[in-house]
């Protein structure tokens, strides 16, 4: 599996969204800086959904890198209690069943569903989906 | 502490597409006109701020106006850019340094969205290859969590760029000026829920330039004395929300807004509830909602009844947007801050037209916002 950059995620499986924590004030973000200030900081699997909307478009190319068929996908931000709220895709559900303060958990997706060797990147499907 | 800086001079050459025109030639139309406007010429001119995002570096207008040899600096900070020049123009006449200036933005952006890099933004490439680089997307996560949290309606979107458009149709330096019912704005194609198209603003082009004074100044010119009271210009607090966000703080704070709003305001020795018209930051619908109460004219959730009562219209307790706002003038980067208090000089010059606030109104706020997280704001008396 490829991911679209690396770094993103730790090794374990399944695994985690590495962000980075503030050596001196503790504010963790995603992803990790590459700066002295911030460390490595895995992040928790589980979150609830903090917002989100459908990108009903296809984002302009550059910086865009996805299929040039376009499918709508939702996107949004799921909070990790205590530790940050983290941009991501959401995957595996119906638009009309999406809801703020739904279980996430963390899975990865590919970028472009047909290709063969796609790169990969993060996204929160529903807490315990297959 | 320098006396009050005044506005004397005025131009706009109108929001929209102009084939065959560049954004450097719109910048150089509106500068003429306001030149005209406060009967001045260019060799007066005695500093420059100019902002422009995507049609060249505006010190490049010289060449157009007058090889004078005028101090003349380029200002770039995202769509607070306009908002950033005259903040700083106005600075220049406040020191004492100067005594006559000018703030002038102008654009030209291609059709689409913007074409933002993450590079440009401290982001690592990703970022945008995985399809975040988007100011809609983030504009509509942030409403939709604003809308769960404080109770605001698809409905009260809708009003917000219904308004706009009547509005617009008073507006010559207007895009779009034909009104749009607010079924078929709920009813058109969704862009990014919970926006419709009609619910976002198009990147345009336009021109419009200010002349600012010393009051000394403005009463030897004779020009009607509209007062630049505050002009603020901040950036994001921590726990601010903003575009282009690969995560945001758990715990939530302020925004750019926020303080600029609460400084322009301490500067001017007057509060929300003075203001008689409003120009707020509008990239979409929900954008004018949020910035009604980030600039303090109203608490979270009340603009669902303020915009069912009409209390934003413009014979309405707090006209907004009475030009009808980026939703209908488009959004020239480096002009849009300026086409808003442009639109407040009118308003207190009693110019306004089918569009004029009744009543005399005699203090103007004006707003805008930009990424990563810039607010600018001023307030206007005559």
């Amino acid at each position: 599996m490829r991911m679209i950059a690396e770094g993103l995620l730790t090794d374990e499986i399944p695994p985690r969204l590495v962000g980075g924590r503030n050596r001196e004030t503790g504010r963790i973000v995603f992803p990790c800086p590459e700066s002295g200030e911030y460390e490595p900081y895995p992040l928790q699997r589980q979150g609830t959904l903090w917002s989100y909307t459908i990108q009903r478009y296809r984002p302009k190319s550059p910086p865009y890198a996805g299929p040039d068929a376009f499918h709508p996908w939702p996107v949004g931000y799921v909070e990790l209690a205590g530790e940050t709220i983290v941009e991501a895709r959401l995957t595996d559900i119906a638009f009309d069943d999406i809801a703020i303060g739904m279980p996430l958990e963390l899975t990865v997706v590919p970028l472009d569903a047909e290709a063969i060797d796609p790169v990969m990147v993060h996204a929160f499907k529903p807490a315990g989906a297959a | 502490m320098m006396g009050n800086v005044c506005i004397v001079g005025i131009g706009i050459h109108p929001f929209g597409r102009t084939d065959g025109l560049s954004g450097l030639d719109q910048g150089v139309f509106a500068v003429r006109q306001a030149l005209a406007d406060a009967g001045v010429e260019w060799s007066d001119v005695q500093f420059a701020y100019g902002g422009s995002d995507a049609a060249g570096n505006p010190d490049t207008m010289v060449e157009r106006l007058g090889l004078t040899g005028v101090q003349f600096i380029n200002v770039r900070n995202g769509c607070a850019a306009g908002g950033s020049a005259l903040f700083s123009a106005q600075m220049a006449i406040k020191s004492g340094e100067f005594e006559l200036g000018l703030a002038v933005g102008f654009d030209k952006h291609p059709r689409g969205a913007f074409n933002a890099l993450p590079s440009e933004y401290n982001l690592p490439d990703w970022y945008g290859e995985a399809g975040y680089m988007i100011t809609t997307q983030f504009f509509a996560n942030k409403i939709m969590r604003y809308m769960h949290d404080h109770g605001i309606s698809p409905q009260s979107l809708g009003r917000v760029a219904e308004k706009a458009f009547r509005n617009a149709v008073h507006a010559p330096h207007a895009w779009r000026r034909e009104p749009v019912m607010l079924t078929d704005i709920m009813n058109a194609p969704m862009v990014s829920d919970p926006y419709t198209k009609f619910m976002f603003c198009s990147p345009a082009e336009g021109g419009v330039a200010l002349l600012l004074a010393s009051e000394k100044k403005a009463r030897e010119l004779g020009k009607p004395l509209v007062r630049l009271k505050a002009a603020t210009m901040r950036t994001r607090p921590p726990g601010s929300f903003e575009v282009f966000a690969p995560s945001i703080d758990v715990e939530r704070g302020g925004s750019a807004t926020n303080i600029a709003s609460a400084a322009a305001f301490d500067l001017a020795g007057i509060g929300p509830e003075d203001i008689a018209v409003a120009q707020l930051q509008d990239t979409e619908a929900g954008a004018e909602i949020m910035h009604m109460a980030e600039n303090g004219f109203c608490r979270d959730g009340e603009q669902e009844r303020w915009l069912a009562e009409g209390l934003t219209e413009i014979d309405g307790k707090l006209p907004v947007n009475t030009d009808g706002g980026c939703l209908a003038c488009g959004e020239p980067i480096g002009a849009s801050g300026l086409r808003q208090v442009y639109e407040n000089v009118v308003q207190l010059r009693g110019d306004g037209g089918g569009r004029q606030v009744p009543g005399c109104p005699t203090t103007a706020y004006s707003h805008v916002y930009g990424a990563p997280g810039v607010s600018a704001v001023t307030i206007l008396e005559r």
